[in-house]
């Protein structure tokens, strides 16, 4: 199987996010039309959102020099972790589209 | 748009439960509409995997000779990781190598596909690419649902759609979530030649091997690691509870807690040279009994993921048997209310009844203190050192004289020691 550009063995190091952002490029996604998870108004300096920084499988979540926090769409897995550490206060959170995401071929 | 009820009953979501219970429906001649968003049935869902078969097997009977499951699980290893070194126990039970054989090692895209495949041989319409948007109340009962712009009506809906259930959560029959009642698990797939497979783990055939891991892969937080075999790849993941990922001592992202699970030499030498074909990730509901909802409405059931039927009692981790059977049963639910042609929250009550007398709620009964017996963090520490401990006192052969076994071990076995342990296998009776 073939790898994209970029790809770095994960056990080469480690802690290079570069090994999850690869890891998540062997994934097929389909793409959609508007992000199925957003912050909701206000609420990137929430002390919540903090949680979905650890526990993002994809590790979606980081905190700007503002700290606040930012989410990256793309490379969702859609497992509903973040949802479920910080809460639907927080988050607007619904799945993609019909057809749309991540189209597990192992699952 | 809307429609006339032409269909019996729509399952939402093409999962292990809906499947089930399309199958079983559309057996028993009710036209049965599943609405699935992935683009084919499988596409959202993951496992750790295994199926245990033995709950399941007589309710479809004629499924299991063909259906694509993998290796059948003929070795079972618990291995307890310490910071350095780890102990492992296999068992080799000559039951687990004997047809029918009690469980089997399985990958969700390609069984929920076949699966739906024999949905649709028995008349069941899947429609996939499907979103639920809304779910339509008429005088308090559900009476069909919203999806890609269009009204759909029906009698019943069954909410099939996973752990997260917002079908459940839309008809009120669940309340908001709590982060504790859940788990995150994280997995990859890292293929393998048969031949390089079979020798690493020392299979004969069409043997597997589950094994599980405990300790420091979830750095003492409530959690574990887990292998299983398949065919060609090896399914390899962990499992940490989702409030206890943010709580102290450590906080190591969940995926760098794969990586270095990834790392550690007693799993990094059995996935050598294996290349990662796919990164998943899916949430587990493990609040069992005292984390449940309600189970039907007026018009409605849940079943499977969504009704928060999973559960994880140390060794072995279930919810797809859960989810088969539940869909089973809520499919005969359902077949006796279109025989009364009543479809009211009391018709549909005979789902709770059948669940009751099932494996499936005597299990959540049986097993109802099991998730918090096990939020040990000792059982996560503590025991694997003390394996560790223990064994290497055992094992070691100084350059001078060796001290007696028995005065070595005992240190690790005062009385106030003693106190701890007898204190944790209390608490783990409850299991």
């Amino acid at each position: 199987m073939g790898h994209g550009p970029g790809y770095v063995e994960a056990d080469e190091d480690m802690s290079n996010p570069l090994g999850l952002k690869a890891k998540l490029g062997l994934d097929v996604f389909k793409h959609d039309k508007e992000p199925h998870i957003t912050i909701k108004a206000g609420m990137a300096g929430d002390q919540r959102l903090k949680k979905a920084i650890i526990v993002c499988p994809a590790g979606l979540y980081s905190e700007n020099a503002q700290g606040e926090v930012e989410l990256t769409i793309d490379g969702c897995l859609e497992c509903g972790t973040c949802l479920l550490a910080c809460g639907s206060e927080v988050l607007g959170w619904q799945y993609p589209n019909g057809g749309a995401g991540v189209q597990f071929r192992f699952g | 748009m809307s429609q006339a009820s032409t269909f019996d009953v729509i399952v939402v979501g093409a999962g292990l439960a809906g499947l089930a219970a399309a199958y079983t429906m559309a057996r028993e001649g009710l036209e049965v509409l599943v609405l699935e968003r992935g683009e084919y049935p499988g596409s959202k869902n993951v496992t750790g995997g295994r199926l245990y078969l033995n709950p399941i097997r007589d309710m479809f009977p004629d499924l299991w000779a063909k259906a694509p499951l993998e290796r059948h699980i003929a070795h079972e290893e618990v291995c307890l990781l310490d910071t350095e070194g780890a102990v492992t126990v296999r068992y080799d039970g000559a039951e687990l190598g004997t047809q029918p054989y009690q469980s089997y090692s399985i990958l969700r895209a390609k069984f929920d596909k076949w699966l739906g495949k024999q949905a649709e041989r028995q008349g069941a319409m899947i429609v996939t690419k499907s979103r639920v948007d809304e779910v339509l109340f008429e005088n308090g009962a559900v009476v069909g649902m919203r999806a890609g712009g269009e009204e759909l009506r029906t009698n019943v809906v069954i909410a099939a759609d996973g752990v997260l259930s917002f079908i459940a959560e839309k008809a009120g029959l669940r309340e908001p979530f709590k982060a504790h009642d859940f788990a995150v698990g994280l997995k990859e797939i890292i293929e393998l030649p048969r031949e390089t497979l079979e020798a690493r783990f020392n299979l004969q055939g069409d043997e597997g091997v589950a094994r599980l891991y405990m300790g420091d892969v979830t750095k003492g937080k409530f959690g574990g690691g887990f292998l299983y075999t398949n065919k060609e790849s090896i399914s390899l993941g962990i499992v940490a509870g989702i409030e206890a990922l943010n709580e102290a001592p450590s906080t190591i992202a969940a995926s760098q807690m794969l990586e270095e699970f990834k790392l550690r030499p007693e799993v990094a030498r059995l996935i050598a040279g294996g290349e990662t074909a796919e990164y998943s990730a899916h949430v587990i509901p493990e609040g069992g009994l005292h984390a449940f909802g309600k189970f039907f409405g007026s018009g409605i059931l849940v079943a499977g993921d969504a009704a928060g039927f999973s559960m994880n009692i140390g060794v072995t981790v279930r919810g797809m048997e859960y989810a088969l059977a539940s869909g089973y049963l809520a499919a005969q639910a359902v077949i006796r209310a279109k025989q009364k042609e009543d479809y009211s929250a009391a018709a549909l009550s005979e789902y709770e009844r059948l669940l009751k007398e099932s494996f499936v709620m005597k299990d959540f009964e049986n097993f109802k203190d099991s998730l918090h017996a096990l939020e040990n963090p000792r059982l996560f520490t503590y025991y694997p050192r003390l394996a560790g401990d223990v064994m290497r006192d055992l094992y070691e052969i100084p350059a001078g004289p060796k001290a007696r076994i028995f005065p070595t071990i005992r240190k690790y076995f005062s009385v106030g020691e003693l106190w701890g342990m007898g204190r944790d296998m209390w608490r783990l009776m409850k299991i």
